[in-house]
């Protein structure tokens, strides 16, 4: 083939904006991404009431706004990408996809662009409702940090989400294996619970191994006016340990995903490790 | 150039041999079916020629390319209808079409396409809602939407109505008539007798007959078939004594089928029995079919 009238570039972006047609006329995963972080937020502020907190200094609607981004974000791009890219392969969608000129990896780049898209509406409709209903303040200093932050966060997400497609034995596993990851790490992480500081320690240190603590933290401490305060200047708000972290875990997830993702159904497969094919393989 | 060659291809699933030695050579322009019985491994070769299975031995050239390690150049001038698939449910059918369509540096219209397998009508119909006909006829479209030069097609039609598979055998015919070569498996014999040049039989892995499907199995040398039935409690008599039974129904092989209609036509007057539905043909495929993978029996 010598030119090809149509760009990589312009390829991703029509995978990115069929993935969001699909999503958006999927109900239930529009409403488990965007509207259930929402009714965390409204659920918590009712039962707590949006007084400040007095160990960390903030209102619960400031904290609990910041911490259901992060799980809504979390929620768009691991639990979404891991369930419905494992559905699609077991469908027979990726070995269609496959056996046509679309390089693999502008299909996955249109998967995860989806994914990251709809984690940045489930962000933005979060911080919006939560300035509306429970006058969330936004910090000019930590916007920087907090869209890096975000950037890194759903990246790594998105390996992670990849990988455990990968690694689910069925589709059917997914969403069990998903979860089952997800929910008790983010219990530890301070997203459905406050990490004050009278949380143990070791605890603390076990859950900072993980992303989610990382992600979460870096978050929620963009919007308490005390530490953007105490941290002050841009570049000063950046939680470079805490980004670290998640860089570690998503090259990691990524090298991996890469090496066990099938793009053949996974129902009925007998043969093993011989039909897999990597990523890379192209 | 032959458009495929397969040599000693064999594959094993892990104990399961499911292809056991095949060679066969398919020429630009031809068409070429795979028939077998369930299991034969017919969807196992086109696979491996798709480049979507490896393979466990044997040389493959699809297009001068090596399938397992061809890339977009390869998949840039096949097509693919498989067995088994899905497409997006939650989209319509123009949005598959145009999606799987803009992957393709050459590609025919949406337009075209909607009109070429029939869905007019359901253009704007999510794919979620089609019947499982409309749905394959979609798989077609997708399967020729990058204008393949070669179209690999598994039991295409399964599913369809019979007037929409005669619109699926013009489609087919119509890009034979444009130069392009398809690789076809079906379980329908009409289906092979009307659109491929040539066949094979494929049983438990091996090919067990290859050639025309007017030659097959020695189908041209084969004798004519007089065939007939008799009211009940007729006494069969003269030449109908040479008759063999099949179920309620006579058969003569006849060499010369002047004589030996106007013999028993001319029994059948001076006793004054009836012959009823009197018809006279050859083996059809599919009876040169049944008798190669044995007589129907699956196993
Ligand atoms: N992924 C797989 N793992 C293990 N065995 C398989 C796999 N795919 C096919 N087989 C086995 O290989 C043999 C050939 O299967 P194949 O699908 O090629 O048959 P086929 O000729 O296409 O049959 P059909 O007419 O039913 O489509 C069968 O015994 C089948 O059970
Ligand atoms: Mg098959």
């Amino acid at each position: 083939m010598t030119e090809r009238p149509i760009s990589d570039l312009s390829l991703v972006w029509h995978q990115i904006r069929y993935q969001n047609r699909i999503f958006w006329r999927t109900p239930v995963a529009a409403f488990f991404t965007i509207v259930f972080p929402l009714m965390f937020l409204v659920i918590f502020t009712t039962v707590f009431g949006n007084d400040r907190i007095s160990e960390i200094g903030v209102t619960f609607g400031q904290y609990y706004a910041s911490a259901m981004a992060v799980f809504g974000a979390v929620s768009a791009t691991y639990t979404n990408l891991a369930v419905q890219t494992a559905i699609a392969r077991d469908d027979g969608i990726l070995k269609r996809v496959r056996g046509t000129p679309l390089p693999p990896w502008i299909y996955i780049a249109g998967r995860v662009g989806s994914a990251v898209y709809i984690a940045a509406i489930a962000v933005v409709v979060m911080l919006a409702f939560g300035s509306v209903a429970y006058g969330v303040r936004i910090f000019g200093e930590s916007l920087p940090s907090l869209i890096v932050t975000f950037v890194i966060g759903v990246a790594c997400f998105a390996a992670l989400g990849l990988l455990v497609a990968a690694l689910a034995p069925s589709s059917d596993a997914t969403p069990v294996l998903a979860n089952a990851t997800l929910l008790p790490l983010a219990f530890i992480s301070g997203i459905f619970f406050i990490s004050g500081p009278n949380e143990p320690a070791a605890l603390r240190a076990i859950a900072g191994l993980f992303p989610l603590r990382p992600f979460g933290l870096a978050f929620h401490d963009g919007f308490d006016p005390l530490e953007v305060a105490a941290r002050g200047g841009w570049l000063g708000q950046f939680h470079w340990p805490e980004l670290a972290v998640m860089m570690l875990w998503m090259v990691g997830a990524a090298v991996l995903a890469t090496r066990v993702f099938t793009w053949e159904p996974r129902v009925g497969e007998r043969e093993g490790g011989r039909r897999r094919r990597s990523l890379a393989a192209r | 150039m032959a458009a495929i060659v397969v040599r000693r291809l064999v594959k094993h699933y892990g104990d399961v041999a499911a292809v056991r030695g095949i060679d066969f050579e398919v020429r630009p322009g031809e068409v070429f079916a795979l028939l077998g019985p369930n299991g034969a491994g017919k969807s196992t070769t086109v696979e491996i020629l798709e480049g979507h299975r490896t393979r466990s031995g044997g040389e493959i050239e699809v297009l001068g390319f090596d399938p397992e390690t061809a890339g977009r150049d390869f998949r840039e001038r096949i097509g693919i209808v498989l067995q088994t698939t899905a497409i997006e449910r939650e989209l319509t059918v123009t949005e598959a079409i145009d999606i799987h369509g803009r992957v393709y540096a050459g590609r025919r219209s949406t337009q075209e396409l909607v009109e070429l397998v029939g869905l007019e009508e359901k253009a704007g119909a999510r794919v979620k809602t089609l019947s499982g006909g409309q749905k394959r006829r979609l798989e077609l479209a997708l399967g020729i939407v990058g204008d393949p030069d070669l179209l690999f097609l598994d039991e295409p039609t399964t599913g369809f109505d019979p007037s929409a598979r005669r619109q699926a055998w013009s489609v087919i015919a119509n890009l034979t008539s444009l130069g392009k070569t398809v690789l076809l498996t079906t379980h329908y014999m009409d289906e092979a007798q009307h659109l491929a040049d040539r066949v094979a039989v494929i049983s438990a892995g091996r090919i067990v007959a290859e050639g025309t499907p007017d030659t097959l199995g020695g189908r041209a040398e084969a004798s004519t078939r007089v065939s007939f039935s008799l009211p009940v409690g007729t006494a069969v008599g003269g030449p109908l004594e040479r008759a063999r039974a099949d179920g309620d129904r006579y058969v003569l092989e006849a060499d010369d089928v002047t004589r030996v209609l106007h013999e028993i036509t001319g029994w059948a007057l001076h006793n004054d029995v009836e012959l009823i539905d009197v018809t006279v043909d050859r083996p059809t495929l599919e009876d040169v079919y049944l008798e190669l993978t044995g007589g129907g029996q699956d196993d």
